[in-house]
């Protein structure tokens, strides 16, 4: 059993317990990066000037860098936690060993709601955007945006079912692309190459905190979508040829490029747009770093931020059907969900009927709800996840202390990222609440009425010895 | 008809065909091999053998 290698051509993904099928274990460093970058850029692109609207400028960049710190410790804490539990499912398949299964389930629905809606609000973008670019060329019609809405979700379902390598690497360039152009739109417009447009002073003045504080409390909301999504990494684990060096050197670099790209993003777009015309996410700016760029009057950064914002949509898009198949996939595997789910593609290796399975799912919330409805089901599925992550990393290090298991990466400071983290989530809570309380309530009683039917009625069909295949010693206490 | 409602037919076009290869190989794959094979996938793997390694 010793001599041979799980990675090799011949014998990657099949085992000790009698995996004839498994996932394709091919990716390195820079696909977790793609994955998780790609998901989160298009939140540079668009959706985060909300945060100007609600707080003003200062606001937005408070909640950028006050996200950002809530964000650092979610990659710290699930970079040690998946290079230690490297398997499909990410955080549902941490809960499951380390919390229990109800709490599994939870984070598990959490999981394929979040990246679903995401990806559902990212068709619905591609389709605007290609009706812009439709009106740029002089068309005057009224372009139907449907068949584009479908094409995005069908063709990278298609590209997905296909295979992981492919996809992911397909993502790694449309990301790099994309990170390129906000690199070149900050070069280009601050002076550093060729004369500079900026006027931070003269837009800020008098209009420094309009809202006060409060602003600034509501304005945490929107911060998040800077970062939102860089989870996502922990869903390539059982994909990826090394987890123990691949998850964290990927989700830290990831976190490491969006803190870069979102304050390069505040920078470049609070000191071009006066800011009431760039916190109004509808009527005004839309897409700020391609407004920034039509006002540089440069043709041929308008090209490449008009791909670069096209390129973002779809890299989230992409990844987000890769995080949602494996989390659904990994719940059938386990019976959480029907085992039926918890196929892979004998040709591919990809969980195939889960990714087939979330096509329709994706296509109904794209044609038929409104995207600020989409958005904010995914960003408050998004934030009951980052609640769960505290008490899984306090949790899993006083059941298996330092030095009890093999960790692929230990984070510094514990618990203070978790504190931390726990007490951002809290003000974000409260941020939520006070513009949306409604769906809050309503979205925390959907999950009340689901964690009831799978106690009551699922959890009955669940192998439960089955489930727990990590070779751990028993948890400390038990 | 503009150039731009022929991409619309394209868009629906290209649409149906992704969607009808994921179905018709989704079908294929269904009836060529067993249950058994297709959900046969265990989570732990490599971490299983990590450890057979090391007793080994």
């Amino acid at each position: 059993m010793a001599d041979f290698d799980i990675t090799s051509g011949e014998r990657d993904g099949m085992g000790p317990h009698g995996t004839k099928v498994g996932l394709l274990r091919v990716l390195g460093p820079a696909h977790v990066w793609a994955l998780g970058v790609g998901i989160v850029l298009v939140g540079e692109y668009m959706g985060w000037n909300f945060a100007v609207g609600k707080g003003g400028a200062y606001a937005a960049l408070i909640a950028c860098w006050f996200a950002g710190i809530l964000y650092t410790c979610v990659a710290m804490i699930d970079s040690e936690v998946t290079s230690t539990v490297a398997a499909a499912g990410g955080q549902y398949t941490q809960a499951k060993h380390i919390v229990g299964p109800l709490m599994a389930f939870n984070v598990g629905l959490y999981l394929v709601f979040a990246y679903t809606m995401l990806e559902a609000a990212n068709a619905i973008t591609a389709g605007y955007l290609i009706s812009v670019v439709a009106t740029m060329t002089g068309y005057t019609g009224e372009l139907d945006q449907r068949p584009f809405i479908i094409l995005v979700i069908m063709f990278l379902a298609w590209l997905n079912y296909r295979g992981v390598l492919a996809t992911l690497t397909f993502n790694l360039v449309i990301t790099a692309i994309a990170f390129a152009a906000i690199i070149m739109l900050f070069l280009s417009t601050s002076g550093i190459l060729g004369g500079g447009i900026m006027q931070h002073a003269a837009l800020f003045e008098g209009h420094e905190l309009p809202y006060g504080w409060i602003g600034v409390l509501a304005s945490m909301h929107f911060g998040l979508w800077y970062y939102l999504g860089i989870e996502g990494t922990t869903q390539a684990a059982e994909e990826v040829r090394s987890p123990a060096r691949a998850l964290p050197f990927g989700t830290l670099a990831g976190i490491m490029t969006l803190l870069i790209a979102a304050t390069l993003t505040w920078y470049i777009c609070s000191g071009v747009l006066p800011w009431e015309f760039l916190g109004d996410g509808v009527n005004g700016s839309v897409a700020p770093l391609f407004d920034t760029a039509r006002l540089s009057g440069s043709n041929a950064l308008i090209w490449f931020l008009g791909f670069g914002t096209l390129f973002a949509t779809l890299a989230s898009a992409n990844g987000c059907i890769n995080d949602a198949s494996r989390a659904w996939f990994a719940m059938g595997r386990d019976k959480y969900l029907p085992a039926w789910f918890g196929a892979v593609h004998p040709k591919y290796r990809t969980p195939y009927r889960a990714i087939i399975f979330l096509v329709p799912i994706a296509l109904i919330f794209a044609l038929g709800a409104p995207l600020d409805q989409v958005i904010t089901f995914s960003i408050l599925s998004g934030l009951l996840e980052y609640t769960f992550m505290p008490l899984n990393i306090i949790l899993f290090r006083k059941k298996w202390p330092m030095g009890s298991i093999k960790r692929g990466y230990e984070h510094p400071f514990h618990p203070l990222p978790a504190i931390v983290l726990l007490t951002l989530c809290g003000i974000t809570f409260f941020a939520v609440f006070l513009g949306y309380g409604t769906q809050l309530v309503a979205m925390i009683g959907f999950y009340i009425v689901v964690s009831l039917w799978f106690h009551f009625r699922r959890y009955r069909y669940v192998d439960r010895g089955a489930q727990f295949t990590m070779p751990w010693p028993k948890p400390q206490g038990y | 008809m503009e150039t731009w409602n022929y991409i619309e037919y394209a868009a629906w076009g290209l649409s149906a065909l992704f969607g009808l290869f994921l179905v018709v190989d989704w079908l294929k794959i269904d009836s060529t091999y067993s249950e058994d094979v297709l959900t046969s996938s265990r989570e732990g793997e490599l971490e299983a053998m990590t450890e057979e390694s090391h007793k080994g």
